[in-house]
């Protein structure tokens, strides 16, 4: 890659970011409203505090779970949409484990509580993936699927089986007391940080970096990983080298689904305690928004998440104090995938152009694509 | 479970899904993956209680439903067509777009951020009564829905003969399967995938139109999901206006019968699930395999 495909690769999301703002503030000019006003108010309501602070880090994290997901299936030349359905079953399998295991202490329940989830999700993804790899059927229509089947499913169980007796919200009874992980301002007071008690800013964040780390470590540190990445550049390519590309699909389906579910130790084990039916509300969808803007590498999926959780914590202050509704948000939020998707490709065509013309050779007169 | 009253509602319930569905087939037989169909039925459906709700006319309702869908669907043309961009993250961020717009808009049209205040909906076309008994008899029949089924019944037969027996329904089938010739051969695989994509859009969006007209008020996010169950029925009907057709009858049915089994043994979630589960099964190939055009999905 030369210079300018590097910086790009790097400017393209924020090109886009700065452009959706620029058309948001344009609606909301539309309106009546002052733009600068607005978009005040939604900066402060995100870093006017720790509180707030603590609260844009809460928000990005189910985010860095579900957008990395969604990064990661890319690399290996899948379109994992079925985020949504894979973190509602890790929640689901977090839950029950977390109700019957109550006899254990918390060093053997967390650690199980998270690979449950972990392994709920996997579980999801790993059959859009194995139908993808035994009959070629493209995964996207298959995970969108499995999504209405997963909240089918979990809501038929939490309503008619799992509800919490005497009760008429549609969840579980509380899980085991030592399943809970701890919430963050308590350690962070002591080294002089004052969270507020009642932020929910938890443990589930220490994992989310961490699975952010591991996501890069699987993929440019391990044979699996290479093997990811060159199904996904070239599958043919891959094949021809001796890699196993069926395997290769079913594992990175199964580690995608993995990174899904693991959402729950946020919702789950970090906050709620419990299922909720129909907690998610799109979670897994904003993850594909996510592993756009982040270009499908670890650290883009971490500063992405991070931005949408600025812009999802300060929409509440834009919602409360003026007459522009949160949905703004999501507005900006559609406005700038779309953004980055064209830019991308103009980018993307643009370097060809370039490294074409050092080189001496035409331009390709397609990009290459992904095989549907 | 074979009630009238069933039926009749299983056909209310499908008319939006068949809109939707004929809807995403040209655009797939044209060679461009449409998820978007959730969010150009949500367009569609408040564009036609803007309209509604300013003029007083449903009918501009559904003119406006028609051409807000194909609005939206011109920005998922664009951007997978002339950008080439992927077409799965562009209609994914339609869907989100669709989203945020209409609850953003519900908002400062209405000022509330859940639904719009009842319009007047679609008054049924029934023969006179003077006509005598077998007016009578007609309207018994078939003289209570709302014109817009009939006009989705009639779409069904005009897609097919267009798709099937024209030239153009040749020229857009054979972009989705094999562009370079069609290029070849002097036709515009551009102007083809543009033609397909609004078509879904202009669809998509008077299945929204129906949605609305049909509640009398927008709700947000009141297209819920049918915009994939659309989707389902064209795979299900293996991307034929009658097998879509059949499908949406299918799944239309089943979302009826699943209002009449409130609180009885078949759980209603169970039924809920029924198109996913066959459109998975389909695409499996145990009841013949249901295959997309080959060139779906690779910008051109």
């Amino acid at each position: 890659m030369n210079r300018f495909a590097r910086l790009s690769q790097l400017l393209s999301p924020l090109v886009a970011v700065a452009a959706a703002f620029l058309v948001g503030g344009l609606v909301v000019t539309a309106i009546g409203e002052n733009p600068f006003r607005i978009y005040a108010i939604l900066f402060r309501g995100a870093f006017g505090s720790i509180d707030a602070i603590g609260l844009v880090l809460f928000n990005a994290v189910p985010l860095i779970f579900a957008g990395l997901a969604v990064a990661f299936a890319f690399r290996a030349g899948l379109f994992n949409i079925g985020g949504e359905g894979q973190l509602y079953v890790g929640a689901f399998v977090c839950t029950l484990a977390g109700l019957a295991l109550g006899g254990l202490p918390a060093v053997l329940l967390i650690p199980l509580l998270i690979l449950a989830s972990a392994a709920g999700g996997a579980v999801w993804a790993a059959v859009p993936g194995l139908l993808k790899a035994r009959f070629g059927v493209h995964e996207v229509i298959n995970t969108i699927m499995m999504n209405f089947i997963a909240v089918g499913l979990t809501s038929y169980f939490i309503i008619n089986m799992l509800r919490e007796p005497g009760q008429m919200t549609p969840q579980t009874s509380e899980i085991a007391l030592a399943g809970h992980l701890p919430r963050l301002a308590g350690p962070l007071s002591r080294i002089g940080i004052p969270l507020p008690q009642a932020n929910p800013l938890n443990f589930s964040l220490v994992l989310a970096l961490a699975a952010v780390w591991l996501a890069w470590y699987i993929l440019y540190r391990t044979n699996l990983g290479y093997e990811i990445r060159a199904v996904g550049m070239n599958s043919q390519a891959a094949e021809y080298a001796g890699i196993n590309v069926r395997r290769t699909i079913v594992l990175a389906m199964l580690l995608s689904g993995a990174f899904a579910g693991l959402v729950a130790t946020n919702e789950v084990m970090g906050f709620r305690h419990r299922f909720l039916d129909n907690f998610s509300s799109g979670l897994g969808f904003m993850g594909i928004a996510v592993a756009l803007l982040g270009k499908n590498t670890p650290l883009g999926v971490l500063l992405a998440a991070l931005l949408f959780g600025v812009l999802n914590t300060g929409a509440l202050e834009v919602d409360i104090f003026t007459d522009v509704p949160r949905e703004l948000i999501l507005v900006l939020q559609a406005i700038t995938i779309i953004l980055v998707v064209v830019g991308n490709e103009v980018f993307a065509r643009r370097a060809a152009a370039r490294e074409g013309r050092a080189a001496g050779v035409p331009l390709p007169a397609t990009e290459p694509s992904r095989e549907a | 479970m074979f009630e009238l009253a069933v039926l009749d509602s299983a056909l209310r319930m499908a008319t939006p899904l068949i809109l939707a569905s004929l809807g995403g087939l040209f655009s797939e037989r044209s060679g461009v993956v449409n998820i978007a169909l959730e969010g150009i039925l949500l367009t569609g459906a408040f564009a036609s209680i803007v309209a509604t709700y300013y003029t007083g006319n449903p009918w501009a309702g559904v003119f406006a439903g028609v051409f807000a869908g194909i609005l939206i669907s011109l920005i998922h043309a664009i951007v997978s067509i002339v950008f080439k961009a992927d077409q799965i993250v562009s209609g994914v961020a339609i869907n989100l777009l669709a989203m945020g717009l209409t609850q953003f808009l519900t908002w400062i049209i209405w000022g509330s951020s859940a639904n719009s205040p009842p319009v007047q909906g679609m008054a049924h076309w029934s023969l006179p009564e003077t006509w005598g008994p077998v007016a009578r008899g007609v309207n018994t029949v078939i003289g209570h829905y709302p014109p817009l089924v009939y006009v989705a019944l009639a779409l069904v037969a005009v897609s097919h003969v267009v798709l099937f027996r024209t030239p153009f329904g040749l020229r857009l089938r054979a972009t989705g399967e094999h562009p370079e010739a069609v290029d070849t051969l002097g036709v515009s695989v551009h102007a083809m995938r543009f033609a397909g994509v609004l078509m879904s859009g202009a669809f998509a969006g008077l299945g929204g139109a129906f949605l609305a007209l049909n509640t009398h008020q927008f709700v947000k996010n009141m297209s819920a999901g049918r915009g994939f169950i659309a989707l389902a029925a064209m795979i299900f009907g293996k991307w034929n206006p009658v097998g879509a057709f059949a499908a949406c009858l299918l799944f239309g049915y089943a979302e009826a019968v699943q209002m009449g089994l409130q609180g009885q043994a078949v759980p209603t979630q169970f039924v809920q699930m029924i198109p996913y589960v066959l459109t998975m099964v389909a695409l499996v190939g145990v009841i013949g395999r249901a295959r997309p055009p080959a060139a779906i999905g690779k910008p051109y």
